[in-house]
């Protein structure tokens, strides 16, 4: 498949080198695909948006769209599209002027750009709108006004930069589907920011996971999930994060599904004392809080139960609870990377 | 539609690369060029009063010299001349303290009156502010037969004090107007926290309010100065004496004898007194600007 | 494991049911008074004058004779008989429509200088400020040196630039070299001023509207035209009505610059009305004379609430 986006080595630096915003990546897409860069505020992950769109220039490498260098060239020339996270709409202007004004840079007449702009207009539901402006509309309805203004130019690349982040937490979820749905159909290339893991986890084709100006790890949504590279990805992607208990240099992670009571967990296993201090009921979920012992250092962890498991449980009493060996993640207690499994005491 | 190639061939797309970074040097050298062509028509009254300023007699009458050097060594006799044969810093001491005694009551009316309409809003808060600010628009030249009228009455004509008395009314309604847009920009929460920690209105407004509006007082402080030392129409209306003259009008009316212009001497007193109050106004410009932007925008 | 919280130090405190009200709590009482000062010193001292002038206006008072004795329209029929009223009037509608033109277009220019970023901008910045905080009287006094007769050096410079021939250009003595002079005093004293208020709309634009616009392949006068300047159209109404009104009004640069010469052409009504009601001693012509400039104001005072209502629908 042709390679969309890609940028190699690309570093940005500010205030003489003392701040490094972006920290040598190396990032390529496939065309088509549905790149999430995932990250903390601050990890580098919208500046390395801007400088792939041309709003900034890098320190060192290269941005490469379609397989030419675009290093230099202003934002108009590069085909792309933006969404911003305030969606950016100019409020003196109805919604059909918002949508026509990128089509002005383009060599084609008033009738044509009319048409593609309620071409986009439909496409996207909104063609009953075109006459409102910005502040008459609701946020779902902005958000598609923003999308249609960046279709309209059949950019080669889409870059949004956190679109969802200004909308109720009720009408998130519905305009996360809608933005993925719109994606498939048109088949753009899409690279998206976003500091929240569950949004990266639905949209996403592969995510990037980010920290201080470096990639993590990039790989598919479930990849990311099961086989994170290194700690700071273990507990920044699920909810609740990944369980780490310090077993000597080593640590080692399982998820909170994983930990189940005795009766639940079969086969290959380790086990541990677990006591309950606290336990919350989240939308059939039983979310377990307390400490381990007998695996490593005493650590307090989480446990969920699904609702399919009904083992009574109280708090401030202590359960036998294991986790499969296969869940097992083993870290390295120093660098956080990733390491090799080592022997754990308990059978089954 | 047009079938997307890619966007060019690294030959093109070098050219198109020196072609946008051509573009953006021709931006910066138009910017430079722009900036330095308005800071010399800006400036240039000034810089030839500073060239005469300093320029001894002999160097500057004659008129085969060329007036745009210096033909002789520069002399700092007029400034001098200014400072020791002059009412100079008379005017100069006058309008420091009008200056500084206008700047109190404004702020001591303006303050009260801001958070008045900005905070503890009521029916009439709206309109108040409204009203405050057209009164701004009533002018000096309309009002000051009758303000020199009622100066006479009140037996303060030919007084410094009569400046003092008048002038408010041309800074209260401004300031009031700068202050409301920077007491809208201080978050509520402080005062409403004072308020439940035990304190009343008045003692919130006095104990959190006011040390946090410190930055825009001293915003309007230079604001109120500026225009109390630009006044003119009052001044020349109300005062004739020399020793109470301020600065607006006694270097204009008494730097002039008769027919003589000791113009070395006027341009020295004109830049002794502008670039002081260009430095401060600069050092606010700042702050000015959101004080500008909050009371525009907030209404 | 819990534990015991330690109990903070016994101290009297007054029971909700003891509780008073204190003047310093009433926020009506507080907002009143906090009030009333600055209007009862508005009212004495903008209101009262400003009814005081149209009264004076329709009076026979002098300095010389200061009792007010109704007078009808006898100083209106006086102030139209002289050719110097409607000269001054109709320069003060001249000089202000001609320097609104010119203080917006380059208002405009110097804001965008303002809110740029480049090497040395604090001194660009000072130089440019000199203009409109510096006092009147003195800086038109440094144009009255600068436009002097033998002095000016503008002449010089164009004599020895072969484009003159010996005669000096009488700036101030001839018209309309004088009329130019003043508008020119005007437009370089308030550019400055329309341009601090243009910034702030300037800056008040949100980054990624600008951002939005280059990535849709906007250039830099379409971004202009079509984003900064229609967003940004209330303040600059504002910055014009400001630049109108100050020189609609002004006295100071007609006085100091050209003292109304060459014979009285270059008057305005306030400096007219100076010299007849002060100078001349006649309150009752001056205010007359003085009482055309509140038409053009209200409607600027109308204009100006327009504006500023728009900006808050945006």
């Amino acid at each position: 498949m042709s390679v969309a986006v890609e940028v190699k080595n690309l570093k940005k630096m500010y205030d003489g080198g003392s701040v490094n915003a972006v920290d040598g990546v190396d990032l390529a897409t496939d065309e088509g695909e549905y790149l999430v860069l995932l990250g903390p505020s601050g990890c580098g992950k919208t500046t390395l948006l801007r400088t792939i769109a041309g709003l900034e220039q890098p320190t060192e490498g290269e941005v490469l769209i379609d397989g030419s260098v675009v290093n230099g060239l202003p934002p108009r020339v590069r085909k792309i599209a933006m969404v911003f996270q305030s969606y950016a709409l100019y409020p003196h202007k109805t919604v059909l002027a918002n949508i026509v004004f990128p089509l002005k840079a383009e060599k084609i007449d008033r009738a044509e750009r009319e048409k593609k702009a309620l071409w986009a207009a439909d496409l996207l539901g909104i063609g009953h709108l075109t006459n409102r402006k910005p502040r008459q509309l609701s946020g779902g309805e902005r958000q598609r006004v923003a999308l249609a203004r960046a279709l309209v130019r059949e950019p080669h690349v889409f870059l949004l930069d956190e679109p969802l982040s200004n909308l109720d937490a009720k009408l998130r979820a519905s305009a996360r589907d809608e933005l993925k749905r719109f994606q498939q159909r048109v088949g753009t290339t899409t690279v998206y920011v976003t500091h929240d893991q569950a949004e990266a986890m639905g949209l996403g084709d592969r995510i990037a996971v980010m920290d201080h100006g470096r990639v993590r790890q990039v790989g598919h949504p479930v990849d990311v999930y099961d086989h994170p590279a290194d700690t700071f990805v273990a507990t920044f992607i699920g909810s609740p994060p990944m369980n780490l208990v310090k077993h000597d240099g080593t640590l080692v992670g399982f998820r909170p599904e994983h930990l189940l009571p005795d009766e639940i967990v079969r086969g290959e296993r380790v086990m541990m004392p677990f006591h309950i201090e606290r336990i919350e009921y989240l939308s059939g979920d039983r979310h377990v809080y307390g400490t381990v012992t007998g695996l490593g250092d005493e650590t307090r962890v989480i446990a969920r139960l699904p609702a399919t498991v009904t083992v009574p449980l109280r708090a401030d009493e202590t359960y036998e609870f294991g986790c499969e060996m296969e869940q097992i993640r083993f870290f390295d207690a120093d660098s956080g990377e990733r390491s090799s499994p080592i022997r754990l005491g308990s059978g089954p | 539609m047009s079938a997307a190639p890619g966007i060019a061939a690294p030959e093109v797309s070098d050219q198109l690369r020196r072609h946008y970074a051509r573009r953006h040097l021709i931006g910066r050298v138009s910017l430079y060029v722009v900036a330095i062509i308005a800071a010399f028509c800006c400036a240039a009254p000034f810089l030839w009063s500073a060239m005469t300023a300093t320029k001894l007699n002999q160097d500057l009458y004659p008129t085969d010299n060329n007036p745009l050097i210096y033909n002789k060594a520069p002399t700092i006799d007029h400034i001098a001349y200014l400072f020791t044969d002059t009412d100079f810093p008379t005017f100069v001491w006058n309008t420091l303290w009008v200056g500084l005694a206008v700047v109190a009551i404004t702020l001591v009316l303006g303050v009260p009156a801001a958070y008045s309409i900005a905070r503890l809003g009521r029916r009439w808060s709206g309109p108040m502010g409204i009203a405050i600010f057209f009164v701004y628009l009533i002018p000096p030249s309309l009002l000051f037969l009758s303000l020199t009228r009622l100066v006479v009455w009140l037996g303060l004509q030919d007084s410094t004090w009569s400046l003092v008395v008048i002038y408010p009314t041309i800074t209260v309604p401004v300031s009031t107007w700068l202050l409301i847009g920077f007491l809208k920009a201080l978050p509520k929460d402080i005062e409403e926290q004072a308020m439940v920690d035990g304190y009343s209105r008045l003692g919130a407004f006095l104990r959190t309010v006011v040390p946090l509006l410190f930055p825009g007082m001293v915003a309007v402080v230079v604001f109120a100065f500026t225009l109390t030392a630009s006044e003119y129409l009052y001044a020349l209306s109300f005062i004739s004496p020399t020793e109470e003259k301020v600065v607006s009008t006694g270097v204009s009316m008494e730097l002039i004898l008769g027919d003589v212009y000791k113009w070395q001497e006027l341009q020295a007193a004109s830049l002794l007194v502008a670039v002081p109050i260009a430095f401060v106004f600069n050092l606010f410009l700042a702050r000015f600007i959101s004080g500008f932007t909050m009371g525009a925008v907030k209404g | 494991m819990t534990d015991t919280v330690t109990a903070p130090p016994e101290t009297r405190r007054p029971d909700i049911a003891e509780a008073r009200v204190r003047l310093s709590d009433r926020e009506g009482f507080l907002a009143w008074i906090f009030l009333v000062p600055t209007v009862v010193y508005i009212v004495a001292l903008v209101g009262v004058p400003f009814v005081l002038a149209i009264a004076y206006a329709f009076s026979d008072v002098t300095t010389g004779d200061p009792s007010y004795d109704w007078a009808g329209l006898t100083n209106f029929n006086r102030v139209f008989e002289d050719d110097v009223f409607w000269q001054s009037l109709q320069n003060t509608f001249v000089f202000t429509l001609v320097s609104m033109i010119f203080i917006v277009i380059l208002g405009k220019v110097l804001a965008n200088i303002l809110v740029a970023d480049f090497r040395g901008k604090w001194i660009v910045r000072f130089l440019v400020l000199l203009p409109w905080t510096t006092p009147v009287a003195l800086s038109t006094l440094s144009w009255k040196w600068l436009l002097h007769s033998i002095y000016s050096p503008i002449d010089w410079t164009l004599h020895t630039a072969g484009l003159i021939g010996s005669d000096h250009v009488y700036w101030l003595g001839r018209e309309p070299h004088a009329l130019i002079a003043v508008i020119a005093v005007h437009v370089w004293r308030l550019v400055p001023l329309a341009a601090v208020i243009m910034m702030v709309g300037l800056l008040s634009i949100p980054k990624d509207m600008d951002e939005a616009a280059r990535v849709d392949g906007a250039g830099y006068w379409r971004r202009m035209f079509e984003i900064t300047i229609p967003l940004t159209f209330p303040l600059i109404a504002v910055a014009a009505l400001f630049g109108a009104i100050f020189t609609f009004t002004d006295a100071a640069v007609v006085s100091v610059l050209t003292e109304g010469k060459p014979t009285n052409s270059t008057h305005v009504l306030a400096s007219w009305s100076f010299q007849r009601g002060i100078d001349g001693g006649d309150v009752g012509q001056g205010a007359v004379i003085a009482l055309f400039l509140f038409p053009m104001l209200l409607a600027a005072a109308v204009l100006i609430l327009r504006a500023v209502r728009r900006m808050e629908t945006l």
